[in-house]
């Protein structure tokens, strides 16, 4: 048993690396696939062929495409990410300084966003088609849809320009206290955490549900079980796998939101890097913070994966 | 889900296109208010459907160009000359919003239609394909999936700059693996039934058999998801215009409208609040739309 459980953790360790592998070269041919490469960029367009073909031959964009694929993916394994080509600076230097602020703006996210939206889920649940879980249900509905920059503008609009209680844009270097702290992080958080809690609460609901309408359920139900017992006595327990699975996938979308928060409040972390090296075609740079998202889109959707066979012995032995 | 509870045959309901050993996934009907679920689909279509008509209609109505400086106020606010008020340059914003409206609505409608026609073409043909044909295709779509879409435009644009037949190409990269996905699985329950099967046995071509056995039959779901897939690339669309790694000037979608005009967020002037609250209006609509209709299919097919 422990053993087949161990197998199959690992099993999808392996296949994760597997698409990770397939991702980077995707990846890597996307940003290589250009005529006009790096060197002349760097030089600009003025340069002579010969000191082109002398760049080229120093970043060693001359050799094969696997090759350079070769060399760029065990970088990874070394830390040597090559180097920014705007400013010269070493990826993985910027790539340390960032990636901590987004990994605690993301940790407030989820600290905050998981227990309302599990809150909200298992409520309208309970009321299923009640007026509560008509009214979540709209509003959920709507929050899923509506695009990150709306929520920071109108927050923007409302806590800072109306109401004056806190900066439009973010400054972590000037965070000395628990208030400022407070007010540093409230706007990104609030945008990132109401759509996210929407998608959260949205999905542990269904995964209620699915579970309210099995049939031990309806056995309690018969056997005189008041439904706040049926609820949290029967059915959620059961429902933790699913809920758990429901979790982790909603917050991969916090790596799509996360690069429209930061941007607008000028936030450091390294979804901002990011844009910033799309906009001065930085390709080292973009091609290290691709790398860094999609590595973690892809551990999240393990990780749901994972709590959904866990919990459910009947997909354990596919 | 298993099958057990997926076959409600009370209330004299027939299912329709379905047998009952079909493995095809089933929507058990919610039980829901009917007046409250009708109501969200009134909003969502009265939404959605003003857009289409603005997105069509709506440059016609244009009071100004959509370039010209007509106003010496920049980040007016609304007066009769100017509905919604100025841009931050003295551009009318109503004028501005009607073409942005225009290619806001139709890249997306494209990208759709274009995601949907590429994933569920693939979806459908590779079930009647060999395994290890049908087996490598899959491995394609499954590699793309695991890149999140505002990845993979970014990675785009960074590679070959931006341009429009560019971002419908991301979007495209983007969401027909999730239609391939859905539409594959649709066919592959399909093409085990027996009208298939019997097709196949009359000597049957692939092709025939995909268009005339299977498409009809999985048009439904695959039009649902294509509205899903829409409003997601509105959003990945504006977002990325909004990053300013989208539509270029001149041209404006509605994503660049509260990008150029986000400077006067801090005036909370309407140039950055109007075309914001106009996206979102159009995708909650949709997505409104979407839900209330895909929740009653199997009450509406009688």
């Amino acid at each position: 048993m422990r053993d087949s459980l161990f197998g199959l953790v690992l099993g999808r360790l392996a296949s994760s690396l597997i698409t990770l592998l397939l991702v980077s070269l995707v990846i890597f041919a996307i940003t290589s696939l250009l005529p006009g490469d790096t060197a002349q960029q760097v030089l600009g367009q003025f340069a002579t062929p010969e000191q082109v073909e002398a760049l080229r031959a120093q970043l060693g964009l001359n050799q094969p495409p696997l090759l350079r694929y070769w060399q760029w993916l065990s970088g990874f394994a070394t830390g040597d990410l090559g180097r920014s080509a705007s400013n010269g600076v070493d990826v993985i230097q910027l790539v340390n300084d960032r990636l901590p602020n987004s990994l605690l703006l993301a940790a407030i996210t989820t600290v905050i966003s998981v227990p309302v939206a599990l809150i909200m889920g298992i409520a309208a649940a309970m009321r299923r088609g009640g007026v509560l879980d008509r009214t979540l249900n709209l509003i959920t509905l709507s929050m899923v849809a509506v695009p990150e920059f709306l929520v920071a503008t109108l927050a923007v609009l409302i806590f800072a320009v109306q109401l004056g209680w806190l900066p439009a844009l973010s400054y972590v270097s000037t965070v000395d206290s628990l208030g400022a702290f407070m007010k540093v992080y409230a706007m990104p958080v609030l945008t990132l955490c109401s759509v996210l809690i929407a998608q959260m609460a949205r999905m542990t609901r269904a995964a209620l549900i699915d579970q309210l309408d099995s049939a031990y359920v309806e056995m309690a139900r018969l056997k005189g079980a008041p439904p706040m017992r049926r609820v949290l006595r029967h059915a959620l327990p059961n429902a933790v796998g699913p809920i758990a699975n429901a979790v982790a996938l909603s917050l991969s979308y916090l790596l799509g939101g996360v690069i429209i928060v930061e941007t607008i409040f000028n936030y450091p972390g390294i979804a901002s890097l990011m844009v910033d090296a799309v906009s001065n075609r930085d390709l080292a740079l973009v091609q290290a913070c691709a790398m860094i998202f999609c590595g973690a889109y892809l551990l999240l959707v393990m990780l749901a994966d994972l709590c959904a066979i866990l919990s459910n012995p009947r997909l354990r032995n596919r | 889900m298993n099958d057990t509870k997926t076959m409600p045959v009370s209330k004299g309901k027939r299912h329709p296109y379905v047998s009952p050993r079909s493995r095809l996934p089933i929507a058990v009907p919610k039980q829901r208010n009917r007046s409250g679920w009708q109501l969200t689909r009134w909003i969502g279509l009265s939404l959605f459907s003003f857009w289409l008509l603005v997105a069509l209609f709506g440059p016609l109505f244009a009071p100004y160009p959509m370039g010209a400086f007509v106003s010496d106020q920049i980040y007016g606010g609304a007066s009769t000359a100017h509905l919604l008020g100025t841009d931050y340059m003295g551009r009318d914003m109503l004028s501005r919003m009607l073409t942005g409206a225009r290619y806001t609505v139709g890249l997306a409608l494209v990208a759709a239609l274009l995601s949907t026609l590429v994933g569920a073409g693939f979806g459908m043909l590779t079930v009647l394909l060999p395994r290890w044909l049908e087996e490598s295709v899959r491995r394609i779509f499954d590699t793309l999936i695991s890149i999140p879409s505002k990845m993979m435009a970014l990675v785009m644009v960074s590679a070959f700059g931006t341009s429009i037949p560019l971002l419908i190409l991301a979007a495209v990269l983007s969401y027909a693996p999730g239609s391939f996905r859905i539409a594959h699985s649709l066919a592959k329950n399909l093409a085990t039934l027996e009208y298939v099967q019997v097709a196949r046995t009359r000597g049957e071509g692939r092709l025939y058999i995909a268009a005339v056995e299977i498409f009809p039959n999985m048009i439904q779901p695959v039009l649902t998801d294509m509205g899903m897939r829409f409003v997601f690339i509105v959003l990945l669309l504006s977002g990325m215009s909004f990053l300013g790694l989208g539509v270029q000037p001149p041209v404006a979608d509605l994503g660049s409208l509260v990008r150029e005009n986000i400077g006067g967020l801090s005036q909370g002037a309407l140039a950055v609040i109007a075309p914001a609250l106009a996206i979102g209006s159009l995708t909650v609509g949709a997505n409104l739309l979407i839900d209330s209709l895909s929740n009653s299919r199997d009450n509406q097919k009688e």
